[in-house]
């Protein structure tokens, strides 16, 4: 093979450049080093940032409703049931329901600590709640696939400083797995504040809290049949008939206030789409997955430009060593083959080096719980990526040395 | 002789245009996107108060115990319990407690709606403590909190928002249906990270609150706080109305002191030993005595005020920096080997070794300089899409100043003539008569 045999004479050149030549790997192995970490970090981000909260995302919004003045209990659920007969009642809306939190918020689902024993004194599974009514699930278009949904007379009012125990709970097959690995969750009941009857079991809905922060509970969700009349407010979740979003957040917002003014809706963040809510929710995610990206396409930029100018320069030293060999029945593919493999082979040492310095770098940001564990197939894609850059980069100034003519052997520079 | 050199770099670099133009974007890329994860980390991990910070102490009481505390910490705010002994104990110099709570604002005008508002409620100390600057009026005092008198003080943006650019002090604002009198206007306060109630928020980029209350007056109303946290497994007893929540173990409290040297910090927090000691006597806390008194800095430290992701592109751009500053050697390194014979002939005309290297650290320099110029152009067109790739609330405050700009160029020189150093050391190892009998 052309390549095979020029391999010795390559490195025999490559000793009387040793400084440059080492550099090249050098600059190969940091590039690889941070673009493989660089790229683990885009693929968490974006993996992170692609998951569905199992919901009708597109015809969803949530208006965060305040009360004026402190209500009692009785008053807020009163009010709270008025607004949601208003807002079923709307033409755009399909569906409406309220509680405490909504998906993707970052914040304000109510956590609770689920047990399987009322004397277990293990800690109890952590999961996010809903409140949520028998309209719940048809807002948010999540879909049952065990069991049933709350039933009207099921649905309790309930203060902030009550107990959390519902006779009955709808939760999500991934909670159900997490709580029962080896048998069916439904019609189980696990102690929350008391002893819950798990009547439902809903394919897939996150909680309010996933956002850009990585949990493992993002999706052990527990909907709880209960309106909360909280005198400090609540959050209404209401879905649209299919492309009518825009005109149902005005109309709903509209009769809110014509029903009721002592209310307090906050004219820019009191009223949202879900589609917002996600973009804001995973902002912190697509900083980071744009930078590395920049990063990455600058850092393969620069390398690239480092073996362009090295290889020219080396390609202008040679020209009469060139010249020479041509000059002696070597053909212009062999030339460019010589080219090419000095580059393949500069930077296969570089990307060895590379490897190991990108998974030191991983083991170095994982100790500082900067990035978890990177598989060591990014480090060999990245590895790859380099290759064939250096090839097509290397490619110029080796169709330049080919394209040196015989007798250049003999003419001075 | 300077000027001699820089003429001859301007020729060479006329000479090896595309070389020349490689290393300036090299420098320029690198040093730029170092500048821009500097500007972002420079505003995430600014002292939000360098007058005080020293001063600032934030006092915690470990009222949950081993088994249900964090990793052995006491809790990060205070019970109410806690929170009214220290008030009240007043070992420091200034104390407050402070709690984010949402009002709503009516304003005098029927015609324009109710809004929801952040504001806080906190004691008297609270301003002269954190510097709070007034525009009109002031704070008010511990008479004002004991009597839970409904007054307020409002920041500047809500003050113009509600009544123009006047002097409100003494007028009525109406805050949930109750009327408070405007006590003072904030002038320009903007402290960030948002120390003061980072324990609460966990956000030190969030919105500034807007309304402050006296904390006893809140209180009364039974505002309650943004957050709380009862230990899940604690086995206090079940809170079952506002009273019981002031009465439990459940933490909501933001705590700060000023202690304004060492020996009043050793002081302090030798009255929270004394003071758990004596809740463990009373049997509130069956456990070791476990108080903390964390300074403001450490604070920040531990509600990571600083969002990962700055972090992480710093060190991801100090790599990037790197690789082309090894970019840079190696191109440097063919640059001036290819100038034997020029060197050849000037050591033969009697130039010492010395020259030699000031002639090439020169021309180093002033591409750097190039590389820096750019540099500081592409830090400029980086600002306006910083606000993509990191939080915006912390992207907007990121400024391109002059002490930045001139660091930009003195990092871009600085590391040119850095990366020049091996590269000139060997052009000024030619020996004359070789090169030339080369030639």
């Amino acid at each position: 093979m052309r390549m095979g045999m020029q391999v010795q004479p390559i490195l025999a050149a490559l000793r009387r450049h040793k400084a440059a030549t080492a550099l090249i790997v050098l600059q190969v192995a940091l590039t690889l080093a941070v673009v493989s970490n660089a790229l683990f970090v885009l693929h968490t981000r974006l993996a992170h940032l692609a998951r569905p909260t199992g919901t009708d995302e597109a015809n969803l919004f949530v208006i965060r409703n305040g009360w004026l003045g402190h209500d009692d209990g009785a008053r807020v659920d009163a009010r709270m049931r008025a607004d949601l007969a208003t807002l079923r009642g709307l033409p755009g809306v399909r569906d409406a329901f309220a509680s405490e939190a909504y998906p993707l918020q970052g914040g304000g689902g109510l956590p609770v600590g689920i047990k399987r024993d009322p004397a277990q004194t293990t800690r109890p599974r952590l999961a996010i709640s809903y409140f949520a009514d028998e309209h719940a699930l048809e807002t948010l278009g999540v879909r049952l696939v065990a069991g049933r949904n709350f039933r009207a007379e099921e649905i309790a009012r309930t203060g902030s400083f009550d107990k959390v125990a519902p006779a009955s709970i709808i939760i999500t097959r991934d909670l159900a797995q997490k709580l029962f690995p080896d048998s069916p969750a439904l019609g189980r009941t696990v102690y929350l504040d008391g002893p819950s009857a798990i009547v439902g079991i809903v394919e897939r809905l996150q909680g309010a809290y996933a956002g850009s922060t990585v949990r493992s509970i993002d999706e052990d969700t527990v909907l709880i049949p209960a309106r909360l009349a909280d005198p400090d407010g609540t959050v209404y979740l209401v879905r649209a008939h299919s492309g009518q979003r825009a005109s149902a957040m005005r109309a709903s917002v509209a009769a809110l206030l014509a029903q009721d003014r002592m209310r307090l809706i906050d004219p820019g963040e009191g009223v949202l789409t879900l589609t917002q809510v996600r973009e804001t929710g995973y902002a912190v995610d697509r900083g980071v997955a744009t930078a590395m990206v920049v990063l990455s396409v600058l850092l393969l930029l620069a390398t690239a430009g480092g073996i362009v100018g090295l290889s020219s320069f080396w390609v202008s030293q040679r020209r009469r060593q060139i010249g020479m060999r041509r000059a002696l029945g070597a053909t212009r593919g062999d030339i460019l083959a010589y080219f090419r493999t000095e580059n393949f082979l500069i930077v296969g040492a570089g990307a060895m080096l590379g490897v190991a310095l990108a998974i030191g770098a991983n083991l170095w940001l994982m100790e500082r719980g900067e990035l978890p564990r990177m598989p060591p197939w990014f480090a060999l894609v990245g590895a790859l990526l380099l290759w064939l850059l250096g090839q097509i980069a290397v490619l110029g100034p080796a169709r330049r040395a080919a394209a040196v003519a015989p007798v250049a052997a003999i003419r001075a520079d | 002789m300077l000027r001699y050199y820089l003429e001859l770099a301007v020729r060479s670099c006329r000479r090896s245009k595309a070389l020349t133009a490689l290393v300036v974007m090299l420098m320029g890329f690198g040093v730029a996107a170092c500048t821009l994860s500097y500007a972002v980390l420079r505003v995430a991990a600014s002292d939000p108060i360098p007058a005080k910070s020293s001063r600032l102490f934030v006092p915690q009481v470990d009222n949950f115990g081993p088994a249900h505390n964090g990793n052995g910490q006491p809790p990060d705010q205070l019970s109410y319990t806690d929170a009214m002994a220290l008030l009240h104990a007043r070992r420091a110099l200034r104390q407050t407690l402070v709690y984010p709570t949402n009002f709503g604002v009516v304003p005098a005008d029927p015609g324009s709606p109710p809004f929801p508002q952040a504001g806080e409620a906190v004691t008297a100390d609270f301003f002269e403590m954190f510097d709070v600057p007034f525009r009109y009026g002031h704070g008010w005092d511990d008479a004002a909190d004991q009597g839970r008198v409904p007054v307020a003080v409002i920041t500047g943006d809500l003050n113009r928002k509600l009544f123009g650019d006047i002097d409100s002090t003494g007028r009525t604002l109406t805050l949930d249906g109750h009327d408070y009198r405007i006590a003072g206007v904030l002038g320009d306060f903007d402290p960030l990270p948002r120390y003061i109630d980072i324990a609460s928020t966990w956000n030190g980029f969030g919105k500034l609150p807007q309304v402050y209350v006296p904390f006893a007056r809140a209180l009364e109303q039974r505002k309650p706080p943004l957050t709380d946290y009862c230990s899940s497994t604690s086995a206090a007893p079940y809170v079952s109305d506002w009273n019981g929540f002031l009465a439990s173990e459940c933490v909501w409290i933001d705590g700060w002191v000023e202690l304004p040297d060492a020996a009043s910090a050793a002081g302090y927090q030798r009255f929270l030993v004394n003071y758990a000691t004596e809740q463990q006597r009373l049997g509130r806390f069956a456990w070791p005595v476990n108080v903390r008194l964390r300074n403001l800095a450490q604070v920040l430290v531990d509600h990571r005020a600083v969002p990962q992701g700055s972090k992480l592109s710093a060190w991801v751009s100090l790599g990037f920096l790197i690789v082309c500053l090894v970019n840079v050697v190696g191109l440097l390194l063919a640059r001036f080997s290819r100038r034997g014979l020029e060197i050849g002939v000037r050591r033969a005309l009697g130039a010492p070794r010395r020259q030699i290297v000031r002639q090439f650290l020169v021309e180093a320099a002033l591409i750097g300089a190039a590389g820096g110029v750019l540099g500081v152009l592409l830090t400029a067109l980086g600002m306006l899409g910083l606000d993509r790739v990191f939080v915006p609330e912390i992207a907007r405050l990121a400024r391109l100043d002059a002490f930045l700009m001139s660091l930009t160029l003195l990092a871009a020189v600085a590391a040119t003539l850095a990366a020049a150093l091996w590269p000139t050391w060997r052009a000024a190892q030619v020996r004359p008569a070789w090169q030339l009998a080369q030639g």
